[in-house]
């Protein structure tokens, strides 16, 4: 699931150069399966709770939202790119969702994904046409999406709440074959992300694009729209994950997704996805996702813990990746 | 006029790369003629990339003039000064950081942090409090700075890693809680004033006079503005680099601490888990503005100080029109978009 990466293999030197580039790409790629299985084999000893079939469930459900957000940013990121708009756009799904639901469950599917998508497809405009910066841009409108949010809600006082017994109820608390269909959703978008970016034109540009835009373009390649697909899906999937979450709360709450861009940034960094671009997979993004739900789930369980401790875990875990990625990439170019 | 640029900004043709880092530490006044560049008979193209920002505030006023009785009053402006003192020496920060071509997306979680210290230091006296406070702009800077100068770590990506980690660390230190100020100083240093004018616009007018003078006076600002022009050549130059680039990132962590104290202290409460929250978007779209282009190479410190009052004084305005905090929020966007777009122009017309 996580075998596309262009990092450029380093086999041209000598053999020990070889196997330290190959130890090299290793980690970078498999380096966060191999920190999860480590975390949760410690947890499962030291925690009594931890290894139920209750406690996994409970996680990769905690875990959905963050991760359907992060597919959408392994693209963006992948394209060299970066949107920080996600946590805003996640909570503007979210409410308007909750209010769309009014109109029946079609309504409360397709108004926030047009919206969200709306929203994406601006970020990819301006980053491509008029060509600023990706984080200004997304800056920019995680403010705008936040007013907007604040001026749907009257400034956090309404709270619009889903109508018992609609099919939207069912997204976010049934389950089929056993399985909650929040973790369906995300095994199936993942399994398309994966496919996408692996076996499709498209994703071949999107990691050719991050790796050397103007030879991309010289190549006579799509690029601009190719990012400008990724931002907008990044903004239809961060809409997306919102109405999931109000699917399972049943109510559009206003003050959820503040910081969530980080926490999905760090997710798709510790999953081995280069900050700098060209290089990444969607498999190493969701052990991202779930490494991140699983120390979660350990602070709780450790009870004395403030869970503000997860931001700075979040923070030393996204500083260590970046220092370890940017050393080894030094070594592979000298 | 607080401006300097490296040829590499001013001029059409970037000149070879040895003679850049050379000349980056050459004065070059706003209106001459950069080397290399033929003098127009029309108005110097950029004058709206560099001034606009004057005549907007001037626009803005009398709109107000017109739309808002009492806004335009010695009152009024006198709040919305005093609001303005946080987002502005962060700001000043913000645009030495920018100018070396990178960001510093960290600087609302250290006001955060700053915030979240005070009060356990203040035991010793507001001494102490202040001593706390400047140590961790030196620490959280000195960290984003070594990051950045030394692992090579992209700025952008350095100090948001900061900005989450910081969060969480200020909210763990405060225990989640907002804590009453009660030393007398910090609660005068809030809330005095000399002459009429309130002690915390005291400080940031001499914050911004040491900061324009830093880098129109000093080596320091020459090398700071030479390195955001152009990074290898500047290396190759024989600029101390890395030691500028931290020294940088410590400026703008410790200008963020100061915010922070002054906002603690102006509400009289330490709130580190809100304490901060967006303000370096704020600060980025003050110092973008005000003239400074995010490609570095160029620090306009008088600018920056007037676009963090032009945001300031349209979101008042908006908000004293009983438009929404939200509203005032998704202009607040338009703006930033606007500005970058404005600044994106001068490189196209160069």
């Amino acid at each position: 699931m996580s075998a596309a990466t262009t990092t450029a293999t380093a086999g041209t030197g000598t053999r020990r150069g070889r196997t330290a580039g190959r130890f090299a790409e290793v980690a970078q790629r498999r380096g966060s399966v191999v920190v999860l299985v480590l975390v949760v084999v410690v947890a499962s000893v030291v925690f009594d709770d931890f290894a139920s079939l209750r406690n996994a469930e409970n996680i990769a459900v905690q875990s959905s939202f963050l991760a359907v957000i992060a597919l959408g940013m392994t693209f963006v990121i992948i394209t060299g790119g970066i949107d920080l708009s996600v946590g805003s756009v996640f909570a503007l799904g979210g409410v308007v969702t909750a209010w769309a639901s009014q109109y029946g469950t079609l309504a409360a599917l397709g108004v926030p994904l047009a919206l969200c998508g709306g929203i994406g497809l601006v970020n990819g405009l301006l980053v491509t046409r008029v060509r600023m910066a990706p984080f200004i841009v997304t800056l920019a409108s995680l403010l705008f999406a936040r007013g907007l949010l604040l001026a749907l809600s009257d400034g956090g006082q309404t709270t619009y709440l889903v109508p018992d017994g609609t099919a939207l109820t069912v997204l976010g608390r049934g389950s089929v074959l056993g399985l909650p269909w929040p973790v369906v959703v995300v095994v199936g978008l993942y399994a398309l992300g994966a496919l996408v970016l692996q076996r499709t034109g498209y994703g071949q540009t999107v990691l050719a694009v991050g790796g050397g835009e103007d030879a991309s373009r010289l190549m006579g390649l799509a690029v601009d729209r190719t990012k400008l697909l990724a931002y907008t899906s990044s903004g239809l999937l961060a809409g997306f994950a919102g109405t999931m979450s109000t699917a399972r709360s049943g109510a559009g709450v206003t003050i959820v997704g503040v910081g969530l861009e980080l926490t999905a940034i760090s997710a798709v960094v510790i999953g081995g996805t280069l900050l700098t671009g060209g290089a990444g997979s969607t498999g190493g993004t969701l052990a991202g996702v779930v490494l991140l739900g699983v120390i979660a789930n350990i602070i709780n369980q450790v009870g004395s813990l403030d869970s503000s401790y997860q931001l700075v875990v979040n923070g030393a875990f996204l500083v260590a990746v970046v220092v370890v990625q940017t050393l080894l990439a030094r070594r592979q170019s000298p | 006029m607080s401006e300097r640029r490296t040829p590499a900004a001013a001029t059409a043709a970037r000149p070879p790369a040895t003679d850049d880092g050379e000349a980056g530490t050459r004065r070059d006044r706003a209106g001459s003629t950069g080397p290399g560049r033929r003098s127009r008979p029309r108005l110097r193209p950029g004058w709206f990339q560099d001034y606009g920002v004057y005549a907007a505030i001037v626009l803005v006023l009398v709109v107000a003039l017109v739309t808002t009785p009492g806004f335009v009053s010695l009152g009024g402006l006198r709040t919305q000064l005093i609001q303005v003192v946080p987002v502005l020496v962060v700001s000043l920060g913000m645009a030495l950081v920018i100018g070396t071509e990178g960001i510093d997306l960290s600087v609302g979680s250290v006001m955060a942090v700053s915030a979240a210290v005070l009060p356990l230091y203040l035991g010793y006296g507001a001494v102490g409090g202040l001593l706390a406070v400047v140590v961790v702009g030196v620490v959280t800077g000195s960290v984003a700075g070594s990051l950045v100068a030394f692992v090579r770590v992209q700025p952008i990506v350095a100090t948001l890693a900061l900005l989450v980690g910081l969060r969480g660390l200020a909210t763990v230190v405060g225990g989640g809680r907002q804590t009453q100020i009660i030393n007398p100083t910090v609660l005068q240093l809030g809330r005095g004033e000399v002459l009429g004018v309130p002690y915390v616009v005291v400080v940031a007018a001499v914050l911004v006079v040491v900061v324009a003078l830093v880098v129109q006076r000093t080596t320091f600002g020459r090398q700071l503005v030479a390195i955001g022009g152009n990074r290898t050549a500047s290396r190759l130059a024989g600029l101390p680099v890395r030691r500028v680039l931290v020294t940088v990132y410590v400026v703008s962590g410790v200008l963020a601490a100061v915010a922070g104290l002054l906002a603690t202290a102006r509400l009289g409460a330490s709130t580190p888990n809100t304490l901060g929250e967006l303000l370096e978007l704020s600060a980025i779209t003050a110092v973008v503005i005000g003239g400074t282009p995010l490609s570095g190479g160029r620090v306009r410190v008088l600018g920056t100080v007037a676009g963090a009052l032009l945001v300031q004084l349209i979101t008042a305005l908006l908000i004293s029109n009983d438009l929404s905090y939200a509203t005032a929020q998704m202009v607040q966007a338009g703006i930033i978009v606007a500005a970058v777009w404005i600044q994106l122009g001068r490189r196209r017309a160069s």
